[in-house]
């Protein structure tokens, strides 16, 4: 049985920790706020950019001259995982449920005979791969510094990824990231970049005159789309950039609401057996005086 | 004073500007046009530039885009920018740093690069004469 200082240290202590996991609560809520808002006026460029590409994609469905960016090389025998991840842990299961998201498939890909690489945005998805995958592991694009990460840093992975596409490095590319549902669900997703895969949008759909009108394309509509391909990679990143932010941020909110529940059940059990043992010593000391007196 | 039509300029970031506009000049990739109420269905790229704004209450607005897609719908217009700035924002430097960095993408790339890379410097080159026009 500890003694009653122990007690009393360790009750201190677990109270220290729960004004942190409180503080970090309210950071990530701070945080969370931001983040969405960030989220919300991006949506607007990338549900355009969807409309725009569904549009002039659907004028080119079947045609040959489909750039290799949509129609794909051919052959699907390199791929290349993009793993967005947070920088900060203490976020739940956040970063190993990408994680293991993008391992469970580079080990289905690995088994088919696949030539596989990877390219982590952000440290703790690298932390997490590098001890199974140290050889196909191919960089790590990290924004520790960057306060608030923006479209320039997505293109920044665009470039590189563009760049290895054009050299030839690899067929598919599938980015994993984190879609935001809510501050307690947060879906780990899979998105194929490369070739492109355009989807159709509801309301793009149901909206026949939108889809009717008569577009006059200026260059050809196969130049705007080979414009276009490129264009479209960034803004996917970005939007799930921006999405991990929301979910690694809800993530860390649930987290720490968790750990500061649990810190006020420690303190609440510490303090009744602190309370208990404090009882019984004080009655031990009244039994000994009393037997004392009563010797006399 | 001419008809308004909805214009919204997006970039990745953010929405720059939406509201009604009365006239709108956009460096497209084939050349200059400008769009008017009911202009046809419409759609292009866009390189590096001044776009030129009159709102329908008659405020004026010049920003630089650079890299991005014109769509003319019927329902209104949307400049999509990769990259939009006030005019009165705009940093010059930082045209510049980009302009030295693409001179030396041309020089150390050959063959089919090499040509992308030269068309990149002509087009930064094209705004920046663009911008210093503007100014003066």
């Amino acid at each position: 049985m500890a003694s009653l200082k122990e007690l009393r240290n360790r009750i201190a202590s677990v109270k220290a920790t729960q004004k942190i996991t409180k503080a970090m609560q309210m950071v990530a809520a701070a945080k969370l706020r931001k983040a969405q808002v960030a989220a919300e006026a991006a949506r607007p460029y990338s549900e355009r950019m969807a409309k725009v590409m569904a549009n002039i994609s659907a004028g080119m469905e079947g045609s040959d001259s489909a750039p290799k960016l949509m129609a794909g090389t051919g052959s699907d025998q390199n791929h290349l995982l993009v793993v967005a991840t947070a920088e900060r842990g203490l976020c739940g299961g956040f970063n190993s449920s990408i994680a293991r998201l993008a391992r469970d498939q580079a080990r289905d890909l690995l088994a088919q005979g696949k030539q596989l690489k990877i390219l982590c945005v952000g440290k703790k998805g690298f932390d997490a791969l590098k001890m199974e995958f140290s050889g196909i592991l191919l960089d790590v694009v990290t924004f520790r510094e960057i306060k608030n990460v923006g479209f320039a840093q997505a293109n920044q992975v665009a470039t590189q990824v563009l760049s290895m596409f054009d050299d030839a490095e690899f067929d598919v590319c599938t980015l994993f990231y984190s879609e935001f549902q809510s501050i307690i669900s947060q879906i780990p997703t899979s998105q194929q970049l490369i070739p492109a895969n355009v989807v159709v949008a509801d309301d793009v759909a149901s909206d026949a005159d939108a889809v009717d009108v008569h577009y006059e394309y200026e260059p050809s509509e196969e130049e705007i789309l080979e414009d276009l391909l490129p264009r479209n990679i960034p803004v996917q990143i970005f939007r799930a950039i921006l999405e991990n932010a929301a979910s690694e941020q809800g993530a860390r909110m649930s987290a720490m609401d968790n750990a500061t529940r649990n810190a006020g059940e420690v303190i609440d059990k510490l303090t009744l057996s602190f309370n208990r043992q404090r009882q019984a010593q004080i009655t031990k000391e009244l039994i000994e005086i009393i037997s004392g007196a009563e010797a006399l | 004073m001419s008809e308004a039509f909805s214009f919204e300029l997006v970039s990745p970031e953010a929405l720059v500007l939406g509201g009604e506009a009365s006239e709108v000049v956009v460096p497209g990739s084939e050349g200059y046009f400008t769009v008017l109420a009911k202009h046809s269905p419409f759609m292009t790229t866009v390189k590096p530039g001044i776009v030129d704004v009159k709102m329908s209450d008659g405020e004026a607005k010049r920003i630089f885009v650079r890299g991005g897609f014109a769509d003319v719908s019927p329902d209104g217009f949307t400049l999509l920018a990769e990259q939009a700035t006030m005019l009165e924002d705009f940093n010059m430097e930082e045209l510049d740093q980009d302009i030295q960095a693409a001179r030396d993408d041309v020089k150390d790339s050959d063959g089919e690069k090499k040509a992308k890379a030269e068309a990149v410097l002509a087009q930064l080159e094209d705004s920046k004469a663009a911008v210093e026009a503007a100014r003066n």
